[in-house]
């Protein structure tokens, strides 16, 4: 006999996380044929990625793979997933796991046709987290265009305000239900995948890179808001104080990261998002200069390497290899001077720039919240897999830092991980 | 099936006051099909009524509606043809009637006037119409023999062994290939590795030897040294694949396609598909064609390709200036590996003890790039090969001098304790010159961390040169496709096989195959060993889509499969050609024979097919043909000043959701033209715009991704084949008398959504001061 005598084996997947990893590993178990949950907490699939302007180093938006997964979500029956949903315990072990999900009220039910009457009618206006708090929006919002599932949400700060109220009366469709109420779920799953990825390391920490305290400081991630067609400045790059279109941006690389202070890991992509985010500004600005500071550029492989090449040969972007020790504000122009000593000539050096941008790390969700789940973490957060136990498995961003093909690559491996678990059964 | 037609008309979201719905109902109803309107079709009284449509015998439905992107599974209705007409966000969200108003009641007295936003809502539905009279249901493609499980891991390093226990361990019969007469591949050559997990801190012990007894216990896997694939042919659930020893000639080694040169007579004329089979074979001779299955072949279902890689060979005179070549005791970091595996550390020249090494990261000429092919795994090796160097005496002295210290992510830990070790010193620096020095070398370097420049005196210099991908030169895997045997367009990735690297990493241009490890990128042996797992579970999938007649990536689960009506070939193999997937084989005569399991259904072969002889179930030249034709175009005799009419071909990948987003941000582009997804522009025939500029239609759009070296198109080359195709249909304007102009692509992103109103009106104005189409009232 050459045919494999191995069917299918039994069982669900559950993928906690509907990142970029978490989408991966859901996809790629459906499609061999397996049940997968997706458990997301916020209201829409996507995660991180879907807050990015374009990826390094093709510079796509991110939002064209993601419509792909989507689409392939939409056509496979195989694939449940839950928006404001959370993993409240776990117990059992590999084969069978009963899970306790919370699914958190939408106050919108599927009857929503993204009709937009509910934020007309909202007048409270909430910090829009989607765009990092750079901006507000109506209680009753879509989190973005392209938000999947497209199905408005309002805001728990609105509901027994009169607000909520009017986005009832106003919904022609009876989509808004005020009376949803936080309910548990059960499921009982042979493998649980963790993608619940990272979060930016909180930059106000790094106490002499002065973010907070000057608003000409901002992370990578709110460029990227910024950068993106749908963020607070629909796409303009400009210095937060006065509006003004930046003549001269730094990027401080190692904003926490290779530092024992706060991140004592290479937080993996911060380096090519500077390289990347160093293009926002070169094609919206013809004239601006952009400061890099780095201590090592890491640009790992082929395809990285020949991106940084390109962005070596623009005359208007200098590259300094050295560590930022402290930022400074001119109080009248609102203008931020950037401290370095030169690794190479031991010299100081000021740089007095309209903005600066912190290439701040990843930090894995679970050093910040740690998962109901018996689970080995490392010292830093990150998920460490024991896959001769198996069962459970971090992957992604919750494994290890990591860009975004990396991410995929790991995801895929974790799908056949928790195949493996099923199969054992 | 006999087709029952219904028109179901949502006046929900805008729809009913924007439109003239009794109006719109006409247009059915003219052709006697029933069409009935609710307020909420997605509601629950609304999917009430479709039940009960349905309950009634009605099989083929038109939900006039929203986007077929939102309440897909809403309006889901196995067993019946659905087809979603997006009069929402494409017609009424995106043409708001403070920008194009309605007609008043006057107006609509006045024969003169028109309401284009309505007349767009009717061609909506005419075109639905037309095209679901010439679609039908899909079903699963089956293999016509029983279909192989079994899977094939090509290269028996880590990747190979790894890829295959973890496909075993998922039930699958596996059966691994090394070329070697043992398992092992380079990681069998080294002294240590580099740390595969927490605390990434020390050089391990290499994994190995403990993966091949692992291997060994695994009764469903079959191991073959010292074997090499002479031929895979076939497809994915039956790949016929002939093995050989390495170096033996077989009449069943794989065929190369004939060069270009070859392929035409002096005048430069493409020469007749006979002869080119003739010179093919010649040109091959002693080997059997493609199409000549194997009888002793084996059978697998598909395959993992973890071929590994090779150490970079300096060209003669490459790093002269480092004394490579010219000083033995100037070595590259592999043959320092070798070294270090066999014993101790020593200068080549004289077998002497090196205590003093120099690692150079980069070759220091213009620029600070590390050596080709290094990755950021060089870097590693060096700290690695600085540890082994500090085993060997406690007296010796480690430099690594580099631009940049690539240890990305966790791997920093392996640095940080490298860097504790006071006898290896690290430095930023470019070497600049080795240069003899008694027994010993010199080593020049510039901008470091010790100094401006200093010099070293050396025992042996170490270059941290690249690891090569095995498919650089060698296709390994070696496929009976007329394509080729190798993968295609691995220049533009330098050799690796790569295909779609960020979102989907593991597609490859070539169904059921999938690498792993070093031959995709540079890659440590952790990297290598997750690697591996993902490309299995691909295999594994790719398996279970067959075993499902369902198409892989990126259409997964599309049941349809590209169909040929032979009789009209004219064997021009323009699809076996184009196909970016190399699904087609032609055979002797050039009749292309597909390999349905090989394909993710793009439609590139029916873009391609001049004589339009490819069709899929639900998509064919007939179906888009039909719906460009059911677009009413006015003409004077209807209006003394009728409208332009604009067809635009838009892929539904990306330019389709954008033009989405476009309705729901309420912005808005002319209501002159009318757009019509397809799966990918390669997918696109030119038919269809010869069609709609005789039949009138004023000009035609094409919207598609970026193409190029960064190409976003999920099928690689779509929008690069329509864009050829549109470029070539000049001179059939030409001759008919027609501007260039009035037809034209643009690239457009799915995030474009905020540039494409302008893109669209703009087009529409260069064709409104074109004039109308001479043709239009013919």
């Amino acid at each position: 006999m050459t045919e494999s005598t191995q069917a299918l084996g039994n069982g669900t997947i559950l993928v906690v996380g509907g990142g970029i990893s978490g989408l991966t590993t859901a996809l790629e178990a459906a499609e061999v044929g397996y049940e997968v949950f997706i458990v997301e907490k916020n209201p829409y699939l996507g995660g991180r990625v879907a807050q990015l302007n374009q990826y390094f180093p093709k510079l796509c938006p991110p939002t064209c793979g993601l419509e792909i997964n989507f689409k392939r979500i939409k056509n496979n029956p195989r694939i449940h997933f839950f928006t404001l949903a959370e993993v409240e315990k776990v117990s059992g072990s590999p084969g069978s796991y009963d899970v306790t999900v919370r699914l958190n009220p939408r106050y919108v039910n599927e009857n929503c046709t993204c009709c937009d009457e509910c934020a007309k009618a909202c007048k409270m206006e909430i910090t829009d987290e989607f765009n990092l708090g750079m901006n507000r929006q109506k209680g009753a919002y879509l989190p973005h265009e392209m938000s999947f599932p497209s199905r408005y949400v309002i805001s728990p700060q609105i509901i027994g305000t009169e607000d909520a109220q009017r986005c009832k009366d106003v919904c022609k469709y009876g989509a808004v239900d005020l009376d949803m109420e936080t309910r548990s779920m059960n499921l009982n799953v042979g493998a649980i995948v963790w993608s619940t990825g990272w979060v930016p390391y909180d930059a106000g920490r790094i106490d002499n890179l002065g973010f907070g305290r000057y608003p000409n400081i901002v992370t990578n991630m709110m460029m990227e808001r910024m950068a993106a067609p749908n963020g607070p400045t629909e796409g303009k790059v400009l210095r937060p104080s006065d509006d003004k279109a930046p003549e001269s941006v730094a990027f401080v690389q190692c904003a926490g990261s290779r530092d024992e202070n706060h991140l004592p890991y290479c937080s993996y992509i911060c380096c090519m998002a500077s390289l990347k985010q160093a293009t926002y500004v070169r094609e919206r600005y013809p004239d601006a200069k952009i400061y890099i500071f780095y201590i090592d550029l890491r640009a790992p492989g082929q395809k990285y390497e020949q991106f940084y090449q390109r962005i070596k040969e623009d005359e208007n972007v200098f590259f300094i290899k050295g560590k930022v020790a402290e930022v400074s504000e001119d109080p009248d122009s609102k203008g931020i001077t950037v401290t370095a000593e030169n690794a190479m000539t031991g010299e100081k050096i000021h740089q007095t720039v309209d903005m600066v941008v912190l290439a701040t790390g990843m930090q894995p969700s679970a050093a910040t919240a740690k998962l109901p789940a018996d689970l080995t973490y490392n010292a830093d957060g990150f998920i460490v897999n024991d896959f001769k136990k198996g069962g459970m498995f971090g992957a992604g961003c919750a494994n290890r830092p990591a860009d975004v093909m990396s991410s995929n690559q790991n995801a895929t491996g974790m799908a056949l991980k928790a195949i493996q678990t099923l199969v054992k059964r | 099936m006999d087709k029952k037609y219904g028109v179901y008309i949502c006046t929900g979201c805008g729809i009913g006051e924007s439109l003239d719905i009794p109006k719109l109902c006409e247009v059915p109803e003219e052709e006697g099909i029933t069409c009935k309107t609710h307020g909420q079709f997605c509601g629950k009284e609304g999917l009430e009524m479709l039940q009960q449509e349905i309950d009634g015998g009605v099989n083929t439905l038109m939900i006039a509606a929203c986007s077929p992107r939102v309440n897909y599974d809403t309006f889901d209705f196995p067993g019946s043809i659905v087809d979603r007409v997006n009069i929402r966000e494409q017609v009424v969200w995106s043409h708001p009637r403070d920008k194009f108003p309605a007609l008043t009641e006057e107006e609509k007295e006045d024969e003169e006037k028109f309401d284009r936003v309505q007349m767009m809502a009717e061609d909506y539905l005419r075109m639905s119409m037309a095209k679901t009279e010439r679609i039908i249901l899909p079903e699963p493609y089956k293999l016509e023999e029983e279909m192989s499980k079994k899977i094939l891991v090509i290269g028996g390093g880590v990747t190979g062994i790894t890829a295959a226990m973890d496909a075993a361990k998922a039930g699958y019969e596996v059966t691994l290939v090394e070329k070697e007469e043992k398992l092992g591949g380079y990681a069998a050559k080294m002294r240590k590795q580099i740390p595969v997990d927490e605390p990434y801190e020390k050089p391990m012990k290499p994994m190995i030897g403990g993966l091949i007894d692992e291997l060994n216990g695994f009764s469903n896997v079959t191991v073959k040294t010292s074997t090499v694939v002479a031929r895979l042919a076939g497809q994915p659930g039956e790949f016929f694949v002939t093995f050989k020893k390495p170096g033996e000639k077989i009449e069943f080694d794989v065929p190369y396609p004939l060069p270009e040169e070859m392929t035409v007579d002096e005048s430069g004329k493409e020469l007749d598909a006979e002869t080119l089979h003739q010179k093919f074979m010649e040109y091959n001779e002693g080997r059997k064609d493609i199409l000549t299955i194997d009888p002793n072949a084996e059978k697998f279902g598909a395959v993992v390709l973890a071929a590994g890689w090779k150490p970079y060979k300096p060209k003669e005179g490459e790093f002269a200036h480092l004394g490579f070549g010219e000083n033995p005791d100037v070595i590259t970091n592999y043959q320092f590996e070798e070294m270090a595996a066999a014993g101790k550390i020593t200068r080549p020249s004289d077998g002497q003890p090196a205590k003093s090494v120099v690692f150079v990261q980069t070759p220091g000429k213009e620029d600070d790039a590390d050596f080709s092919y290094s990755g950021s795994t060089a870097s590693l090796v060096a700290l690695k090969h600085a540890t082994y160097l500090r085993e060997d005496y406690d007296d010796a002295k480690a430099y690594i001098f580099y631009q940049h210290m690539r240890t990305p992510g966790l791997s920093e830990n392996f640095y940080k304790s490298v860097q504790q070790d006071t006898g290896i010193f690290l430095s930023k620096g470019k070497v600049s010159a080795v240069s003899k020095n008694g027994d010993g070398l010199t080593v020049e370097a510039e901008d470091t961390l010790l100094g401006e420049k200093i010099g070293v005196k050396a025992d042996l210099v170490v270059l941290g040169t690249g690891m090569v991908p095995a498919t650089k030169d060698d296709p390994v895997v070696n496929m009976a496709y007329r394509q080729g045997p190798g993968f295609r367009d691995i220049d533009l990735f330098n050799g690796y096989v790569d295909s779609n690297f960020i979102c989907f990493p593991y597609e490859t241009q070539r169904t059921g195959i999938y690498a792993a490890g070093t031959i995709r990128r540079n890659m440590t042996m952790g990297e290598c060993m997750e690697d591996a797992a993902g490309a299995a579970l691909k295999t594994i999938q790719s398996l279970e889509s067959v075993n499902r007649g369902v198409s892989v990536h990126p259409r997964s689960g599309d049941m349809t499969f590209p169909d040929f009506f032979f009789q009209r070939c004219t064997q021009c193999k323009r699809c076996t050609q184009e196909c970016p997937f190399g699904a087609l084989d032609d055979d002797a005569k050039g009749t292309p024979k597909p390999n349905p399991t090989r394909c993710r259904r793009c439609g590139t072969c029916m873009g391609a097919c001049p004589e339009r002889i490819i069709g899929f179930a639900d998509y064919s030249i007939d179906s888009i043909g039909s719906m460009v034709k059911a677009v009413q175009v006015p003409s004077e005799d209807d209006y003394t000043e009728p409208p332009f009419r604009v067809l635009g071909i838009v892929c539904e990948n990306d330019a389709y959701p954008a033009l989405d987003i476009i309705g729901l941000n309420k912005g808005a582009f002319s209501a002159d033209v009318r757009l019509i997804p397809v799966r990918c522009l390669g997918s696109m025939n030119v038919i269809w715009i010869k069609d709609a500029l005789s039949q009138g239609m004023d000009g035609v759009f094409l919207l598609g991704c970026k193409h190029g070296d960064d190409y976003q198109c999920h099928f690689v080359k779509g929008s690069e084949l329509a864009d050829i195709r549109v470029k070539k249909i000049g001179d059939a304007l030409a001759s008919l008398a027609l501007e260039h102009e009035r037809v034209a692509q643009f690239e457009v992103a799915i995030d474009d959504y905020d540039k494409l109103p302008k893109i669209i009106n703009d087009f529409v104005e260069s064709i409104e001061a074109l004039g109308p189409n001479p043709f239009k009232g013919f």
